[in-house]
């Protein structure tokens, strides 16, 4: 295996674009060296750009914030201006691991790694986080939500990779949640997750809305008629009931190890309407 | 493989070593190194027998690269006494006995101290919280919790 720390982005792509052989890019580290490890992969090529500009750093951009790739989940929860506008967002990057992958995983390595179960995907799905990729041909914006597209998959192409994720500017009187459903209280693998962002008007009423809910399809779903389903409403026992149905409606997950389908399911419609409650007390509305 | 030369600081002292570039920095501080203190329990970074800190943050050696310790400050348990003096945390273990067959100990200690710095004051949900990627299959970690709030006591009336 050669390790390689390019001298820049470009660099970089083109290096990974030409490697025959398997290449693997270090960010935190804590899928990829569980894979070597395992001897799941034995790549021929290590690329790290931990060092390159902007990928350890969190900059203010347009009114929202621009994460770079190698930045660490415990930086995120540090950083007091990006948790009090995305907390659903730093929530769900916070539940990764223990405070030693805290110390090293990120929200890019999470987001391709491909877990339908990704514990920082739903909320920057419902975020409309944009993730800056990298090409031998240059850099384009994509939304996350397009990134992963099956378990272990993604659809970045050969010498494409993330450099950095952008969190929208966000408008008063809204805010987001995340929760997820594990059997025990920490380190632990979703069994059904549900993301929510929601902006309210003067009165308290939803305006806009999004509703995300992981490890119930082989990817994360934004599920839009869920979130319309609450816009008009104060998330009255009406909408929620809607919000409910319409989420179980979109489920479409697997029975493994740690649920059933049925399980899943349900608890997907239960943590959206609580995912629900708290982004609505936090975007300041009184129900 | 071709070895590769990195220069790092382990304990404040500036350190040379050759490693292949796929080599864990736990293989490079037990099998290179001679600093066996952190444990190899899992190697794949669920145990936290292996913590250690780089540049200041608390990681599993497990899950680092060797070659990533290049112009890095790495700190482990063999630097947390000062010669034969034992950090608080070490001698309130060893008097409470918070450990019986020691192999999670360093790690946990090293998890400890990084929290105390960073929380002097914690709860005990806090403490156990923080500590929850340090598996211990012998105490079950009441003795564990109890040292830390114990240690800590003592080292913010110090």
């Amino acid at each position: 295996m050669r390790y390689v720390k390019p001298e820049s982005f470009e660099a970089a792509a083109t290096l990974l674009r030409d490697e025959d052989g398997t290449s693997r890019i270090l960010a935190g580290g804590t899928d990829v060296l569980v894979q070597l490890k395992a001897e799941m992969v034995e790549p021929d090529l290590m690329v790290d750009m931990k060092h390159l500009p902007g990928m350890r750093d969190i900059a203010a951009e347009n009114g929202g914030f621009r994460v770079g790739a190698a930045v660490s989940g415990a930086e995120m929860g540090e950083h007091t201006a990006l948790k009090a506008m995305w907390p659903g967002v730093v929530e769900g990057v916070e539940l990764i691991g223990s405070s030693q992958v805290q110390s090293r995983a990120t929200m890019a390595g999470n987001l391709c790694t491909g877990s339908p179960a990704g514990d920082s995907v739903p909320a920057m799905v419902t975020a409309g986080a944009v993730a800056r990729v990298q090409s031998p041909d240059g850099v384009r914006d994509v939304p996350v939500i397009d990134i992963p597209t099956g378990p272990g998959k993604n659809s970045l192409a050969k010498g494409e990779f993330i450099t950095s994720i952008f969190l929208p500017a966000r408008p008063d009187n809204a805010s987001d949640a995340y929760l997820r459903f594990i059997p025990r209280t920490e380190m632990d693998i979703a069994v059904s997750s549900a993301a929510v962002s929601l902006e309210l008007d003067g009165n308290g009423v939803v305006a806009t809305a999004h509703v995300a809910v992981g490890a119930v399809a082989p990817t994360v779903l934004l599920v839009k008629d869920a979130g319309d389903a609450l816009i008009g409403s104060k998330l009255d026992d009406a909408a929620i009931a809607s919000l409910v149905s319409v989420v179980e409606a979109a489920c479409n997950p697997i029975t493994d190890k740690r649920g059933t389908i049925e399980f899943r399911t349900k608890t997907a419609g239960v943590l959206a309407k609580r995912a629900a409650h708290i982004a609505y007390a936090r975007a300041g509305g009184q129900a | 493989m071709k070895t590769i030369p990195v220069e790092t600081t382990i304990n404040g002292d500036s350190t040379e070593f050759l490693c292949q570039p796929d080599e864990s920095l736990l293989d490079v501080l037990r099998d290179r190194l001679g600093m066996t203190g952190a444990k190899e329990g899992c190697g794949t970074g669920d145990c936290g027998a292996c913590s250690v800190m780089l540049d200041g943050r608390l990681v599993c050696a497990c899950l680092v690269l060797g070659v990533e310790a290049q112009g890095a400050e790495v700190e482990t348990i063999e630097g947390m006494a000062n010669g034969e003096e034992l950090h608080p945390l070490q001698r309130v273990f060893v008097e409470e006995a918070a450990l019986q067959c020691g192999v999670c100990t360093p790690g946990i200690l090293v998890a400890a101290k990084a929290l105390l710095e960073k929380n002097p004051d914690p709860t005990d949900t806090e403490v156990r919280y923080w500590l929850a990627g340090n598996l211990c299959r012998c105490t079950g970690y009441d003795k564990i919790i109890k040292a830390v709030q114990t240690a800590a006591a003592e080292m913010r009336s110090a």
